[in-house]
């Protein structure tokens, strides 16, 4: 639901309907709303049926990558060695918050989800990483975890099923990279949150070198939705006319639009009635400029190419931008897109792990550029640097934070392009340095 | 088309790189199967002594059918894969990263102790841009004294994390890091522990540019000033091969060369630094013989024939030698010894032993000689005190072992061949021979698990100085104990003849790499 | 008080380490513990711990994590300066960040941090006023992005802070 505010009767709520509930938090509420039923049904199902239906169902991973699960879920075979889950609870990608809203709301969703997600990769150990700043969503499923222990749906026993399931929460301290799934176990094993080299891929050698299955909180808590209602259901949930992206979505929208929050739609959703009727269009007075549909690493859209898109992986992606972690950040016409866009560099050059060179050096570099552009101080010579450094940026690098910050420079530059030049003095060749403690990133 | 052929290499991995066939075992790098083909991938993050860390992204390379450019560290070889090296695509990915590197790099080169070894400067000369587009301020940090003999100068760091890894995984012991993130990380460490560890030194050469540096070197020399020479570390008796590095004659830094069978890449801090005493100025320079005026210089000639008299006159010979002296001048010494029924006695220094953990079997030994095992074999015992009991009957010959000698027994005559002549020794002295030391002769050395592995000179010999082989061998034959060749190949020729434990080895089959020698049962392992 | 009490540069000698893991803190590091298969995998959770006990993570509190999993100091301090929650310096009583990436940056985040710099005193980023009451910082995203512009003090996330806001909300801080 369309949390702060009310469900709109276009939403599909499905893994938010409680939100805002606060007796769907505890134990008792959450097992009265059917809570648990689907884990001691899977319990006693063999891992293989329980990742059948979810491949049949079409889910794929929401945290961005898309990957489907089910299949994901598939490469974990019984081969006697330790196999680990993670939960990427790290959500750090700028302009998502949906699963804070699944954490603070309906913990247990999440703790049956992993417990669920765990059993299918025949996994004892489930780790719940979330990222350090999020204290409500650490407290609240440490709180369900507690409950769940003492009521013997996790442990030795759980919920009498004869098999061990234990969930953890690990708090994270601050790093936007733990959320790219290699950092993430790095930083869980008490490592620097540097991206590894893949192959080996989690699958193969993965948390503590052992086969490692990560998936997103929102992906897990659509899971168990879809083992309690069938694969069918959740594809009738979505558009019928794409049948590569089923059930729903949550979506987060922020920045200049008039409702921001959660909202829970169909695959498939147009994004105009979304971006309208469901959040209210830009704040009052004003119209949008500028949309990044999928968190802050996917390429800018003007309003007209946003509107004409359906809200699903490839809908989004046929509109030149990427669904990735289904975080809407609105621009309206009163923002200067020099200044955002420098302000997103700044963001990666501030993430950057410095692992890889055209990361650590080339997001600052780019941040310095456009910060130098922004202050009225750029030559028309800057705008084909940044395209080539971004083109040095892409492709190149372990992970792809590297990519996320050429990504809006470049769309930034392709669409809004009179924008840079009008800041650029007329005739400027040279450049003014501006001091070291100005520039110090 | 036929269908594939089967491999003609069962258990190999065929493949082209740069257009040439190359075959490997499997699970090789694209990087060392290139070195194969002799095609050199540019890399600074990558060293075949350390686990792979695929940062840098020198080593981008096109491999066809791969989606997109792929670390050639990081990228093990596949059957029939063609890669390309040298692609517009690669070249311009490896562009971009040294334009990356530079971009806040100081370009300080004149004051660079790496200039002229640097691989930034080197990979920038081939393939980098001619100009800089970078307009911004550059990032500055301070220079760090990292303890030990280390010097780390942020400026120039790539962040390649070659230090670190070294640390880590080789010595075991991990007190540098990264430190911060994105632009600002540096290479830290904590506050109060330094870089002591006996192997820290390694970081130095593992550093690729010049953020890394030897204290002990630091504005000694440019790079292209020196001559180098390759030699086996004298300090202790692991056999570490090493570069001597010389320049105007004179030896300024001893650096590791690679043995895969006894070193690696590495070289101990002490090794490194035990250099000064092959420059010693206060060497013994001409032939001295004991005249009414006490020790007055002669000929070669004279001096050679006074030892030999001296020796076949006396009742009592004692030979005591330096288990750092080669296998070419102790079998002469042997020689001498046998011939006139000497004892042959020798003193080994001892010292802490000090493991590089991560590597198999290297460590800078207790036994502080570089060819106690060679000694041995050629018929010197390790005594304590090689004066004991020697008395007026007596005729002691210190080659080049004069710190063995804590004082001379009164009445004992002692003849000195050696490269010093000791004071404490000088009053006993009738015959002074003046010989190279080993960084001025060639021969071969026996580490203690019995390689034999050869050194070559590097410096000249001061004013008269002989080779210890040739002079051995002159003292020899005027004794009238054989005749031997003045050239420290053809005395390893008569050894390889003579001794059964170096069978079949030439100087040219040892090479740079040296041999295991057949030991006896119940010799050194 | 005896000469010796003072070092020569006429501060007070080094108290005593006081261990943070004792009594409880032991008991909650040794179930961590119990819950990963390497002790380096408790690393995070030992310097929370050590922060919350110290209020930033001091080089003797280093020592003694580093000690109890079996790590070095220089590895320990390269993980904690990855990340950015851990604090390398004490800082003030109230521990403000205030989110000022693009979509909060968009609502106005940085006249936020304005507001706070004034009615802290706090003056500059990163500066703990001289009561000892604030440091105020800007953080990269909260992911609390539709609630602009979220704000945290100390453990305490505080949603959709305004310019007016900011004054009555530091009002309920001693």
């Amino acid at each position: 639901m369309g949390y702060p505010h009310p469900s709109h009767s276009r939403e599909t709520p499905v893994i938010s309907k409680y939100f805002g509930d606060p007796e769907a938090r505890t134990l008792a509420g959450w097992q009265k709303r059917g809570g648990y039923e689907v884990l001691k049904q899977a319990l006693s199902t063999d891992p293989v049926e329980v990742q059948n239906v979810v491949k049949d169902s079409g889910l794929r991973g929401r945290g961005g990558a898309g990957f489907p699960t089910g299949v994901k879920w598939s490469f974990m075979k019984p081969d006697g060695k330790t196999h680990y889950l993670c939960i990427n609870g790290d959500e750090s990608e700028p302009g998502t918050f949906k699963d804070r809203e699944l954490m603070r709301w309906t913990p247990h969703q999440l703790v049956e989800g992993a417990a669920v997600a765990a059993h299918a990769i025949y996994a004892e150990t489930a780790y719940i990483y979330i990222r350090g700043e999020y204290t409500e969503p650490i407290a609240r499923v440490s709180e369900a975890i507690r409950e769940a222990y003492a009521a013997g749906i996790l442990g030795a026993n759980a919920m009498g099923s004869g098999k061990r399931v234990d969930v953890h929460v690990h708090k994270g301290a601050g790093a936007y990279i733990c959320g790219e799934e290699t950092a993430l176990m790095n930083s869980l094993e008490g490592r620097r949150g540097n991206p590894r080299i893949k192959p080996p891929f989690p699958a193969v050698a993965g948390l503590f070198a052992q086969p490692t299955t990560i998936n997103n909180v929102e992906t897990v808590c659509a899971a168990i939705h879809v083992l309690r209602n069938g694969a069918d259901w959740y594809k009738s949930l979505s558009s019928p006319t794409n049948p590569k992206s089923t059930g729903t979505k949550l979506f987060s929208v922020c920045g200049n639009v008039a409702r921001p929050g959660n909202y829970e739609v169909g695959m498939g959703f147009p994004m105009k009635d979304f971006l309208w009727e469901l959040c209210g269009g830009p704040p009052a007075g004003r119209a949008f400029k500028a949309i990044i549909p999928g968190g802050s690493s996917v390429p800018i859209l003007t309003p007209e190419e946003c509107e004409a898109a359906v809200m699903d992986y490839e809908g989004i992606q046929a509109a030149g931008s990427l669904l990735g972690s289904g975080g809407v950040i609105c621009f309206d016409d009163s923002q200067d897109m020099v200044r955002q866009i420098a302000r997103l560099a700044r963001f990666y050059a501030h993430e950057s792990c410095a692992q890889c060179t055209q990361c650590r050096e080339g997001t600052a570099w780019t941040t310095k550029i456009l910060e130098r552009i922004r202050d009225g101080q750029g030559t028309m010579k800057d705008l084909d640097t940044l395209l080539e450094i971004a083109d040095n940026m892409t492709g190149k690098t372990i992970c792809v934070l590297s990519d996320s910050c050429a990504t809006p420079v470049v769309s930034g530059l392709k669409k809004f392009r009179h924008e840079f030049e009008a800041k650029i003095p007329k005739n400027r060749s040279s450049v003014m340095i501006p001091s070291l403690s100005t520039a110090a990133a | 088309m036929t269908a594939p052929a089967a491999p003609a290499n069962p258990g190999m991995v065929t493949l082209t790189i740069e257009g040439r066939e190359v075959i490997v075992p499997p699970g090789t790098n694209l990087i060392e199967a290139a070195k194969t083909a002799g095609v050199l991938i540019p890399h600074y993050c990558y060293h075949p002594s350390l686990p792979v860390a695929g940062v840098c992204r020198m080593c981008l390379v096109e491999v066809e059918k791969f989606p997109k450019l792929t670390p050639a560290c990081a990228t093990t070889v596949g059957e029939g894969q063609i890669v390309h090296v040298h692609s517009a695509k690669a070249r311009e990915a490896r562009k971009g990263v040294l334009e990356f590197l530079l971009i806040n790099h100081p370009l300080d080169c004149p004051i660079c102790d790496q200039a002229g070894e640097c691989e930034l400067q080197d990979y920038t000369f081939a393939e980098g841009r001619k100009d800089s587009r970078y307009m911004e301020p550059k990032r500055f940090n301070p220079m760090e004294d990292f303890g030990g003999d280390v010097l780390y100068v942020p400026n120039r760091c790539i962040l390649c994390t070659r230090c670190v890894r070294f640390m880590d995984v080789v010595a075991k012991e991990s007190v540098l890091n990264v430190s911060e993130r994105g632009d600002r990380a540096y290479i830290g460490k904590f506050e109060g522990a330094d870089l002591t560890h006996a192997w820290a030194s390694n970081v130095v050469d593992l550093c690729p540019v010049g953020a890394l540096l030897s204290k002990d070197f630091l504005n000694k020399a440019r790079a292209w000033e020196l001559d180098r020479a390759a030699s086996i570390c004298p300090s202790c008796s692991q056999g570490c091969n090493v570069m001597l590095e010389t320049r105007d004659n004179v030896v300024v830094r001893i650096r590791p060369r690679p043995n895969a069978s006894v070193n690696q890449h590495f070289a101990c801090d002490v090794g490194r630094l035990n250099y000064r005493w092959i420059n010693r100025r206060d060497r013994l320079e001409y032939p001295q013989v004991r005249s009414s005026q006490g020790l007055v210089t002669t000929s070669w000639s004279e001096a050679v024939k006074a030892a030999a008299s001296a020796i076949t006159a006396a009742a009592r010979v004692t030979v005591l030698v330096s288990p750092a002296l080669s296998n070419e001048a102790l079998y002469l010494l042997g020689r001498i010894a046998s011939h006139v029924s000497a004892t042959a006695v020798m003193t080994i220094a001892r010292g802490p032993e000090a493991p590089l953990p991560g590597v198999k079997d290297l460590s800078l030994r207790a036994e502080r000689a570089p060819n106690h095992t060679g000694a041995e074999l050629f018929g010197f015992t390790d005594v304590i005190s090689p004066t004991a009991g020697l008395g007026s009957n007596d005729l002691l010959i210190v080659a080049d072992a004069a710190a063995s000698v804590s004082a001379v027994p009164d009445g004992v005559r002692v003849i000195v061949i050696g490269t010093v002549l000791d004071d404490m020794l000088k009053g006993a002295t009738i015959v002074a021979l003046p010989v190279c030391n080993f960084a001025e002769e060639d021969g071969t050395f026996m580490n203690l698990r019995g390689r034999v592995q050869r050194f070559q000179q590097s410096k000249a010999p001061p004013a008269q100085v002989r080779p210890t082989y040739r002079v051995f061998g002159e003292v020899a034959a005027a004794i009238g104990a054989g005749s031997y060749p003045a050239l420290a190949s053809d005395v390893f020729a008569t050894i390889v003849a003579t001794v059964p434990a170096f069978a079949g080895m030439t100087y040219r089959t040892l090479g740079l790499q040296g041999a295991p020698a057949t030991l006896p049962a119940g010799a050194a392992v | 008080m005896s000469l010796h009490a003072m070092a020569p540069d006429g501060h007070a000698p080094h108290a005593e380490y006081r261990p943070v893991f004792v009594g409880a803190r032991r008991a909650e590091l040794d179930t961590l513990l119990s819950r990963y298969p390497s002790k380096m995998a408790a690393l995070l959770p030992a310097l929370w711990i050590l922060q919350e006990e110290r209020g930033w993570v001091s080089p003797d509190g280093i020592e003694e994590v580093a000690q109890a999993l079996e790590l070095t100091p220089a590895y320990v301090n390269g993980v904690v300066t990855f990340y950015t929650m851990y604090h390398q310096h004490p800082v003030g009583r109230h521990f403000v960040q205030v989110c000022t990436t693009t979509p909060c940056n968009v609502c106005g985040a940085e006249d936020v941090v304005s507001a706070f710099l004034r009615e802290t005193k706090c003056g500059e980023l990163g500066v703990t006023s001289a009561d000892g009451r604030f440091t105020v910082i800007e953080v990269e995203c909260l992911g609390a992005c539709g609630f602009a512009t979220p704000v945290m003090v100390n453990e305490t996330m505080i949603e959709c802070v305004s310019v007016d806001s900011v004054k009555d909300l530091l009002a309920g801080l001693d």
